[in-house]
């Protein structure tokens, strides 16, 4: 350990120490938080509720208590529907990664058919809205890409951009960008309203309605940019960023240029 | 006493420099060809960016380590215009720095004034020029001169009629009435109570009566948010409230700061956020400001339901909706 000592003032040893810490913690959290369970394929009802019911113990309790009946820091799950679970699980957005402003979507913990488990214990516990089937989701067939863009340009843009790439909302909230987002979460959180957005019910937005949404932002994904580089088709503040660096540094460095004396 | 002012003979200058290019006849030529290839590259600039324009497809992407995918037409229409332009000034500057004379010259400053023989003449000149045109004596000319630059001068005032006309009592009527349906935008159909969970928000409009076209002016004033809340969740003043049905309230979605359309609702801090400004509206407590620029809540719509059980406004909006102007608050 002498020599190790040796080097406590070096200049490394301080952001070298701080890496280490940083692994030893993630690594001991990794190991020690529960892993799910393998579970089989067919199940009876009542089996799979249980089944379901096991998962949610193990993974979700500890925030949503032991009934899903909410807590300090986290709703109730009761009567969020299937759906909910569905959206939230399957996307990787619950279990949360910490308390931060909004649960982000993240590579999911769940496989799906323990997400499945999971939405069908949540559904048991009281009616909500179901996950929609493929047969419902043939946005294809059943959306209209114009009545899509009018509705979301109503409904949507408000929050998730012009051109559906997400954006600002208070406090460090935000509407995530909807590009390559898989058709059931669209439809999903539409109808159950996760975290800031509001629920648009299939009175107020009919499922076919939902379907023509759909197939506009598909639309507006596989829009090419013509005009040249999009820059992330958010508007004035990407290109008033680059004009602002990239075109006044170059006007600064002409500037220098000219005022320097040639040798 | 003499005009010319004597020069200072050392005011402390550091020696003048030559350049490289100056004594060095290699230094000459590099610096020649140096220019030289900055004008080249203006040209194939051009030359890219006519070749862009005519023979470059439309619908040709290629890929780019930091642009992504990206319009080939477009970025080389772009890069060939801003070669052809950067690179002729760049020559003509580089031109200037190394080849042009570069010898420091004194020029000694004189009195401003022209001698007194040279402004009698041009005095003289003048008089005679004025008589020659006959400026006194053709008054005709002289008066319609007049006219024509003088209603030259009216037509820029005419312009600020631009700013009017007052908007008058147009912002304190919209298409909402008495037992109006509440209709879905887009799709035009009637909601009812029920249709709403809490949590959920519609986009509503005045259902249109028989032979009534929507236009674009009624969409701006008649464009309602509906919010479902629950009841208990209301801060409300009791008329407030009574204006208020089953959780479900009703605001004016045209900002009281510009007129922009809100509709950014976080369903969970139920705060309503005008996109262009940022205002900030508490919809438990009727839309009162919390943050931004608005002056007030948005105006809040009464509604109930009628007897099929759809919803339907109470009564018109009390005030005007959207942002102030100044007979506002003359009745």
């Amino acid at each position: 350990m002498k020599h190790l000592s040796r080097y406590r003032r070096h200049k490394a040893a301080a952001p070298l120490l701080l890496l280490f810490a940083l692994l030893a913690i993630g690594t001991t959290f990794s190991v020690a938080s529960a892993t799910p369970s393998k579970s089989m394929s067919t199940f009876a009802r009542t089996a799979a509720i249980d089944e379901g019911r096991a998962i949610f113990l193990k993974g979700c309790s500890s925030c949503h208590g032991l009934n899903a009946e909410g807590g300090q820091v986290a709703p109730s799950l009761i009567g969020v529907g299937a759906a909910s679970v569905d959206f939230q699980v399957g996307t990787g957005r619950m279990p949360m990664a910490d308390m931060s402003q909004q649960a982000m979507r993240k590579p999911p913990k769940y496989n799906a058919e323990q997400v499945a488990l999971l939405a069908q214990y949540v559904a048991s516990l009281a009616t909500g809205p179901a996950i929609p089937t493929d047969e419902v989701l043939n946005y294809e067939r059943d959306g209209n890409t114009a009545q899509g863009g009018q509705l979301f340009r109503t409904n949507c843009a408000m929050c998730h951009n012009f051109a559906a790439q997400g954006g600002a909302l208070t406090q460090g909230k935000y509407a995530p960008t909807l590009m390559g987002v898989e058709p059931k979460y669209m439809y999903e959180a539409m109808l159950t309203g996760p975290q800031s957005m509001p629920v648009f019910g299939d009175k107020v937005i009919t499922p076919a309605e939902k379907l023509s949404i759909i197939k506009w932002i598909k639309a507006a994904q596989a829009e090419p940019a013509l005009g040249g580089a999009a820059l992330g088709r958010v508007g004035p503040v990407t290109e008033g960023l680059l004009i602002w660096t990239l075109g006044i540094g170059l006007l600064i460095g002409v500037a220098v240029w000219l005022a320097m004396k040639a040798r | 006493m003499s005009n010319e002012l004597e020069a200072i003979s050392d005011p402390g200058l550091p020696a003048h420099v030559h350049r490289k290019a100056d004594h060095d006849p290699i230094a000459e030529k590099k610096a020649e060809r140096q220019v030289a290839i900055l004008f080249l590259l203006s040209a194939a600039g051009t030359i890219l960016f006519i070749y862009s324009y005519i023979w470059i497809s439309q619908d040709l992407f290629i890929y780019l380590p930091v642009l992504g995918t990206t319009n080939a037409k477009q970025l080389f229409l772009g890069v060939g215009l801003a070669a052809s332009l950067f690179f002729i000034g760049a020559g003509a500057i580089h031109w200037a720095k190394t080849l042009m004379p570069d010898e420091e010259v004194i020029a000694m400053r004189h009195e401003m004034r022209s001698d007194d023989a040279d402004r009698a003449a041009l005095v003289k000149s003048a008089k005679e020029g004025a008589a020659a045109a006959g400026l006194g004596r053709r008054s005709l000319i002289k008066r319609t001169m007049g006219l024509s630059l003088g209603l030259i001068g009216l037509s820029p005032l005419l312009l600020l009629r631009d700013l009017g006309p007052l908007p008058a009592k147009q912002l304190d009527v919209t298409s909402w009435d008495k037992g109006t349906r509440l209709v879905t935008d887009p799709g035009n159909r009637p909601i009812k109570p029920s249709d709403l969970e809490v949590g959920a928000v519609a986009q509503v409009l005045p259902q249109l009566r028989a032979g009534e076209e929507r236009t674009l002016n009624n969409i701006g004033k008649d464009a309602v948010l509906l919010i479902r809340l629950r009841p208990e969740e209301f801060q409300l003043t009791p008329e407030k409230l009574a204006m208020t049905h089953e959780g479900i309230i009703a605001f004016s979605k045209i900002c009281s700061h510009m007129g922009c359309a809100i509709a950014l609702y976080e369903q969970q801090t139920k705060h309503l956020l005008c996109p262009c400004h940022q205002s900030t509206f508490d919809v438990p407590r009727g839309a009162k400001v919390i943050f931004g620029p608005a002056a007030r809540p948005l105006p809040q719509l009464g509604i109930s339901v009628d007897s099929e059980g759809y919803l339907v406004a109470q009564n018109p909006f009390s005030e005007p909706v959207g942002p102030s102007f100044w007979e506002r608050n003359t009745k």
